[in-house]
């Protein structure tokens, strides 16, 4: 298959450019092909993979493992709840504007703690602190509902100028599917832009070798807080389009095991690829949901399959799909 | 005014004193080797010049402004940069990206996040210009973690250059190559830091190397100068001699 | 008078506790510079496999001999545990970068949490029966359950056996060798798989005998183990990674913390503890005992 070499796009897109028009039709007509259910699943496999789009960010290109990605994700899902309650706009655009603010407000604060440390001190602190907000959120169950947590209504979306039918699901299953689809395609090619910019270089320069990074006149530690700033931002609006979907915003997506469920997404599909996380997270929830219907003990299958994979096949699906790739081509 | 100017530098180690006193200055246009047996001082006097390490006591001036606790990144931009003994490169990233990192960092466009780096005509012209100079055009695309030795000597040094320094600072940049190579990479080097009339202090070993190709030679022993004059100068002092053969 | 002395005592306990916890996890980190997610988690491995053992023996034997015979069977458990994890999965990734060893700790949190439900299913183990029956003590003029006062010494013993193992022995030499520089130990004919494994099932038996200790205590609980986990980073964080009197320090600053904030704030408590761990690292990276 020849590459397609476009003008402003590197050599380096090649074949995977060619599958994405006619997955991006395949896409559009997911919610006329298949079942509500499956159209609302495929919606929270698509906010996920914004969620973990973000983390790797930090993790496959800046070489920083982050363990409180949940703080992002499950702070903008709160404020979407809390835009309803306290200031009762049930709008989807002023979500996904607290979702991008929490998110940044957050990570810039953490980030100041955070970006100094590097490895396993970065980590912890990571967790430590997403586990202060949490704990936060627990405690202070008045305001955020504690366990039970604080309803999200489906809102409007683009201020109205989309009818809402009176049925929730079909809702969900049709124009807010269209929406989040939307939202992920604008995020993915933002993210893309971001990886190939001399942004994106400086990190992977960061993750290579830091010293030499500040030798060459990247400030490390800038560049590290800018980075956690826009992979929290990107968590927040994943958060903020979780939320309708879920209808609630509780504790256990602040909690560190779900931090760790964004880990393993990114790990799944592939940390050094770049569609390697959207892989991954899509996967992961189908992985998720079937498991969770079929057995009680799905932290079980997760742990195994992460297990596994770290031995066997630590670059993920991707990654071992390029490998075997690799090899092929150079058995023709 | 000599270009870099450096007085009473102290720098010790609990009771190991790594450098101890010393006075060196380096003037504009001048390649000037840096010797010594090993724990002479001589990395660590380039860690002091550089920003790795702050200074114990002494002064550092360059271009007659005190540089002493300058971190490194005000010293970049002040035009002091350096290789490094063992290769510090990004390994993962291509030749290419190497050295256009560094002049991307030297335009300050480093933080731009919504251009594609590609797009850059001129970062790439230029960085493509660099790598011819030190000879890795043919290499351009290999990522620089599976280069040989020597390339991966050029490449540290290629990038260092490509921050377009007055004062370039290089630690042992033929060490683990053969003799011919040597011959080759020096060659690069020299016509490179001639032709761009730029200052560099070279850490080396092999005197063959320091003779032929410096305009002075400043002999360390033990954390202080012991020595400093052009090639004939030093060829023909005792006490180099000694500590070079004798002491050793 | 009353409350100071009991409040001062469960400070004791909750130390001692943690810092069986937490020395568990520093010394893994310390010899083999692996940080255990799944330390937690084996916590409480040992506090089921004790609930368990009591709840089918306590009928027959006196209690006293229930816990001396008992502890040290829930903690080789779980430094038998120890023992099959580290040469399985965790030897492999010795070369390999630190994320993969966090992951496959993740990895192996995950197993262990739901074996543990599938063995003891979800609802909480008790052994209260045993903690009940050892009755309470008045020590300096105060009633004070007489297993807690057990547990504090217990904590002192592991603390005094820790230390003697490590510093006047001939095996706590060659951990400490080992720890400083693995490849230089292995060149002097150190058999460095060996002790990684042995230090490592001394980790888990630490956290097995806090799991043991603590049960009768509070029960066994699904998600103890999480909740032990990030107490013992937070020791572990102030106390600095890889040492042992940090790992004591950190626990009896923690503690001291938990019995303050319980008395005056006690919804944050929790957010109290990760704080501190948060300023500690801010101020002091490498925590306050650190190994260079």
């Amino acid at each position: 298959m020849r590459t397609m070499t476009l003008r402003y796009f590197p050599a380096r897109l090649g074949a995977p450019a060619l599958l994405l028009v006619p997955l991006a039709l395949l896409l559009l007509a997911v919610p006329y092909a298949l079942s509500s259910y499956q159209t609302l699943l495929l919606s929270y496999g698509f906010a996920l993979a914004i969620a973990a789009l973000g983390f790797n960010l930090l993790l496959g290109h800046t070489g920083l493992l982050s363990f409180g990605h949940s703080a992002f994700f499950g702070a903008a899902a709160y404020t979407a709840a809390f835009i309803v309650k306290y200031a009762q706009l049930t709008s989807m655009e002023a979500f996904l504007v607290g979702g991008v603010l929490s998110g940044a407000v957050i990570a810039a604060l953490f980030g100041v703690i955070c970006v100094r440390y590097t490895r396993i001190f970065f980590s912890i602190l990571t967790l430590a602190l997403s586990q202060v907000l949490w704990s936060l959120a627990f405690k202070f169950f008045w305001i955020t509902g504690g366990t039970d947590g604080i309803r999200v209504p489906t809102p409007a979306l683009l201020g109205g100028a989309v009818a809402e039918p009176q049925d929730k699901v079909v809702f969900l299953a049709h124009q807010y599917y269209y929406y989040v689809l939307v939202v992920f395609a604008v995020c993915a090619g933002l993210m893309w832009l971001i990886v190939n910019s001399p942004f994106g270089k400086s990190l992977q320069a960061i993750r290579d070798n830091e010293v030499r990074a500040e030798f060459v006149g990247v400030r490390v530690r800038l560049h590290r807080w800018i980075v956690f700033v826009v992979s929290g931002i990107f968590t927040g609006i994943a958060g903020a389009l979780w939320a309708p979907l879920n209808g609630l915003a509780t504790p256990d997506v602040l909690y560190w095991s779900f931090s760790g469920e964004i880990v393993f997404m990114a790990v799944l599909g592939g940390v050094r690829s770049f569609a390697g996380p959207i892989v991954g997270a899509v996967v992961f929830n189908y992985l998720k949901t079937y498991a969770v219907g079929r057995t009680e003990y799905w932290q079980l299958l997760l742990g195994t399959v992460l297990i596994v994979m770290v031995l066997v096949m630590p670059e993920g699906i991707l990654g071992t799909l390029a490998r075997v790739m690799r090899r092929v081509r150079r058995l023709d | 005014m000599p270009l870099l100017a450096a007085t009473g530098l102290r720098k010790y180690f609990g009771d190991t004193r790594a450098v101890d006193g010393v006075d060196f200055s380096v003037d504009e246009q001048r390649l000037v080797s840096l010797v010594g047996s090993n724990g002479a001082g001589k990395t660590t006097l380039v860690n002091l010049i550089t920003g790795l390490l702050p200074p114990d006591g002494g002064q550092i001036l360059f271009q007659g402004r005190d540089v002493t606790f300058l971190p490194v990144y005000d010293r970049i931009k002040a035009g002091i940069t350096r290789s490094f003994q063992i290769v510090n490169l990004f390994d993962a990233l291509t030749v290419l990206d190497n050295v256009r990192l560094a002049i991307l960092s030297r335009e300050n466009k480093i933080r731009r996040a919504m251009s594609l780096v590609e797009n850059d005509a001129e970062a790439r012209e230029e960085t493509e210009e660099v790598i011819d100079e030190f000879g890795l055009t043919e290499r351009m695309d290999a990522p620089a973690g599976g280069l040989a030795q020597g390339e991966r000597k050029l490449l540290d040094v290629a990038v260092a250059y490509a921050l377009r320094p007055k004062l370039l600072l290089l630690d042992e940049p033929t060490s683990g190559v053969g003799t011919r190579e040597k011959g080759r990479i020096m060659d690069r080097i020299s016509s490179v830091v001639r032709s761009r009339g730029l200052s560099a202090i070279i850490v080396e070993h092999d005197m063959d190397v320091v003779f032929k190709y410096s305009d002075r030679i400043v002999v360390m022993h033990e954390g202080r100068v012991l020595a400093e004059g052009v090639p004939d100068q030093i060829a023909q002092d005792t006490r180099v001699s000694t500590m070079l053969l004798g002491r050793r | 008078m009353d409350i100071v002395v009991v409040q001062l005592l469960n400070t004791f306990l909750y130390a001692a506790v943690l810092f069986l916890i937490a020395g568990g996890l520093s010394l893994v980190y310390g010899v083999m510079r692996i940080v255990n997610l799944a330390h937690g988690s084996l916590y409480a491995v040992g506090a089921f496999v004790m609930a368990w053992l009591v709840g089918r023996l306590s009928v027959a034997i006196p209690p006293a001999l229930l816990l001396i015979g008992l502890l040290p069977a829930a903690a080789a458990a779980v430094a038998l545990t120890g023992m099959v994890i580290e040469p399985t999965v965790l030897r492999p990734l010795y070369a390999r970068a630190e994320e993969y060893q966090l992951l496959m700790t993740f990895g192996v949190l995950l197993v262990l949490e739901d074996v543990m439900r599938f063995v003891w299913g979800p609802t909480p183990l008790s052994a209260s029966t045993l903690w009940g029956s050892f009755g309470s003590s008045t020590i300096l003029g105060s009633q004070y359950p007489t297993y807690n006062l057990l547990v504090i010494g217990i904590g002192l013993l592991a603390a005094v056996a820790l230390w003697a193992l490590i510093y006047r022995t001939r095996f706590g030499v060659i951990l400490r060798a080992t720890s400083q520089d693995r490849r230089m130990a292995s060149a002097l004919g150190v058999n460095v798989a060996a002790v990684y494994v042995q230090a490592f099932a001394i980790g888990c038996l630490m956290a097995g005998l806090a799991g043991a200790v603590v049960v009768p205590i509070q029960g066994a609980v699904l998600g103890m183990g999480i909740d032990a986990l990030v107490l013992a980073f937070v020791v572990v964080v102030i106390g600095g990674l890889g040492s042992l009197e940090g790992a004591a320090a950190g626990a009896f600053i923690v503690a001291i913390v938990r019995t303050l904030a319980i008395s005056f704030f006690p919804e944050l408590e929790l957010a109290v503890l990760y704080l501190i761990a948060a300023v500690v690292l801010i101020t002091r990276p490498a925590g306050l005992f650190a190994r260079p």
